[in-house]
């Protein structure tokens, strides 16, 4: 099947070469792959290479033809005289078909919703075991807990809280300087469900704990559900211990759920120890935060049914943590002090 | 073309059985269309003057209202959707949001930028949401149910208004908290009665829930809303 043209070439020994016996000789077992040549076409290179052979050729041949037709038709026909402009036409109009071409297929690829579809593929009934079983911790930890990847059920109890913020926030009287109350409910919303989510998605990946970005966003979605009952219950009834009580129970509760999910899909103490703390503590904060920057605080005085008559003045200050009262004072007095020294200059 | 090939030059001659001769007849329809201005009148609404133009959307604005009043099964909401109506009532609704002067020191009520990107992201998600779940409705025409079903709450704002007008205490509330809480429920029926056809039978409540909500949020924007003196 190889022809031996190219190999005669090369005997130049005069007892002759190793080549023709190699070659020539039916009964060898040995193929020499260098000396096979383009036509054998039994490799799949070689395929390779007479199929871009034939379509260089046609190109070769479409180039011809079309310089053909240009410097054949120069103008001199006064019909055809736009074959020139009809090339040029042409041409753009293949670039302009590719462009689109390239432009839908960027815009299926990115902008296409069906991506999402999968994660929201859920049923009523599942939605609700999911809310009940957020609040039970498993004790399981030696094998990995099945973690559920949904994301209808985080989106939904997110703008939840948003809604549950907003009614705080207005009955609280809240001022906000710069920006507006819905834009910040939904940035602390959103922000703490995606930005604590990567966090912990980030020490998980350091932590070697087997656990995906979704399983995390659905995991720390369906925590929120805790939080939004708290929430919801006191700010409407305002006592304090109630709200420390409801803090421990049912925060911990949704906590410990968490964190026993994560445990049993890590390996080792102190990843363990690492991950399970800072999600403890970034969870329980949380609900303190929500509870406290956005509370109304004496009961009985303030009242969304004569919200309206009071005047201003009247209007009762935010219940702020010691803290944070003594940081204000702290920073009153340093401003004084600085004025005063300005002052004397 | 058989004219020009003759006086062309000599070096083409050898090309003269390949050029068209006068025996070959020409092929083909170049009729140029003129003078159908008159058929073209029914279908080409530039010449027609402003007032009908107007008068014609403000009937289809006006009869999808009607069927929003009404929730029936009907699918004219859903056939001919416009946005009109909803950029009516949304811009209605938030210019009487609108809450406190700019130089005000409590920023008590929601601006109207606020009140607007609630409405109108509000719609998308809610519709974002009903497709991922298998819904068979088109996007623009759930932000078009979404936002004539705002029309009843823009109903309740305006009776709180006069209702406030009328002094604010206990029993004001009272009335406002009834009529926001009736017409906030009768948003959420109809928009549901048009949007729900369009998921499977099991699903509804999952497709309800937003909207829900959404008309939660806008009503009890509606009820806190207090006339700053």
């Amino acid at each position: 099947m190889a022809s031996s043209d190219g190999n005669k070439n090369t005997n130049t020994e005069p007892w002759g070469g190793f080549d023709d016996n190699i070659i020539q000789g039916t009964g060898s077992a040995v193929i020499d792959m260098e000396n096979m040549d383009d036509t054998s076409g039994s490799s799949f290179e070689d395929m390779g290479e007479m199929h871009q052979r034939m379509k260089e050729e046609e190109e070769v041949a479409a180039e011809a033809e079309a310089t053909e037709e240009e410097t054949g038709e120069d103008g001199e026909f006064l019909g055809m005289k736009g074959i020139k402009g009809q090339l040029g036409r042409q041409v753009a109009d293949e670039v302009w078909q590719a462009g689109k071409r390239q432009a839908s297929k960027a815009f299926n690829l990115y902008a296409n919703i069906d991506i999402l579809r999968p994660y929201f593929d859920v049923e009523p009934i599942q939605v609700r075991n999911r809310l009940i079983e957020s609040m039970i911790p498993i004790r399981m930890i030696n094998f990995p807990q099945k973690i559920a990847g949904e994301l209808y059920g985080p989106m939904m109890l997110v703008f939840t809280l948003v809604a549950i913020l907003l009614h705080g926030m207005k009955t609280s009287g809240t001022v906000i300087r710069e920006g507006t109350l819905m834009g910040t409910a939904i940035g602390t919303c959103f922000g703490y469900w995606l930005g604590v989510s990567s966090f912990i998605y980030f020490l998980a990946y350091l932590c070697n704990a087997q656990i995906t970005m979704l399983q995390m966003l659905s995991l720390l979605g369906y925590g929120l559900f805790g939080h939004c009952v708290v929430l919801f219950v006191t700010y409407n009834v305002h006592f304090h211990s109630l709200f420390y009580i409801l803090w421990l129970v049912i925060g911990g509760l949704s906590t410990l759920r968490m964190v026993a999910a994560i445990i049993s899909r890590t390996v080792g103490q102190t990843p363990r120890l690492i991950l399970c703390g800072t999600l403890a503590a970034l969870h329980m904060l949380f609900l303190l935060y929500l509870h406290f920057a956005y509370h109304k605080i004496v009961e009985g005085i303030l009242d969304t049914l004569e919200g309206p008559n009071l005047p201003p003045i009247q209007r009762v200050a935010r219940d702020l943590p010691v803290v944070a009262t003594a940081a204000v004072n702290a920073m009153n007095v340093t401003v004084k002090t600085l004025g005063v020294i300005l002052q004397s200059h | 073309m058989a004219e020009v090939d003759e006086s062309s030059k000599p070096m083409f001659a050898g090309l003269s059985d390949v050029s068209i001769s006068t025996d070959i007849p020409v092929e083909g329809e170049i009729n140029v269309p003129v003078g159908t201005s008159s058929q073209d009148d029914e279908y080409s609404t530039l010449d027609e003057p402003v007032k009908d133009t107007i008068l014609r959307d403000l009937t289809a604005v006006g009869k999808k209202f009607v069927h929003v009043m009404y929730p029936k099964k009907s699918s004219a909401l859903l056939r001919d959707w416009d946005l009109w109506g909803p950029l009516l009532l949304c811009v209605t609704l938030a210019l009487m949001l609108q809450g406190g002067s700019v130089d005000s020191k409590e920023d008590e009520g929601p601006q109207f930028a606020e009140v607007f990107v609630i409405i109108w992201f509000g719609s998308v998600i809610i519709t974002l949401n009903s497709k991922l779940l298998g819904g068979t409705i088109s996007f623009f025409q759930s932000l078009c149910v979404l936002g004539y079903c705002i029309m009843p709450l823009t109903v309740a704002m305006i009776v709180c208004r006069l209702v406030l007008l009328g002094g604010s205490g206990k029993v004001s509330f009272i009335i406002r908290l009834l009529v926001v809480t009736a017409s906030f429920s009768w948003s959420t029926f109809a928009s549901t009665a048009f949007l729900a056809d369009s998921q499977p039978t099991n699903r509804k409540a999952l497709v309800v829930y937003p909207v829900f909500l959404f008309y939660f949020v806008i009503g009890w924007m509606i009820l806190t809303f207090s006339q700053s003196t």
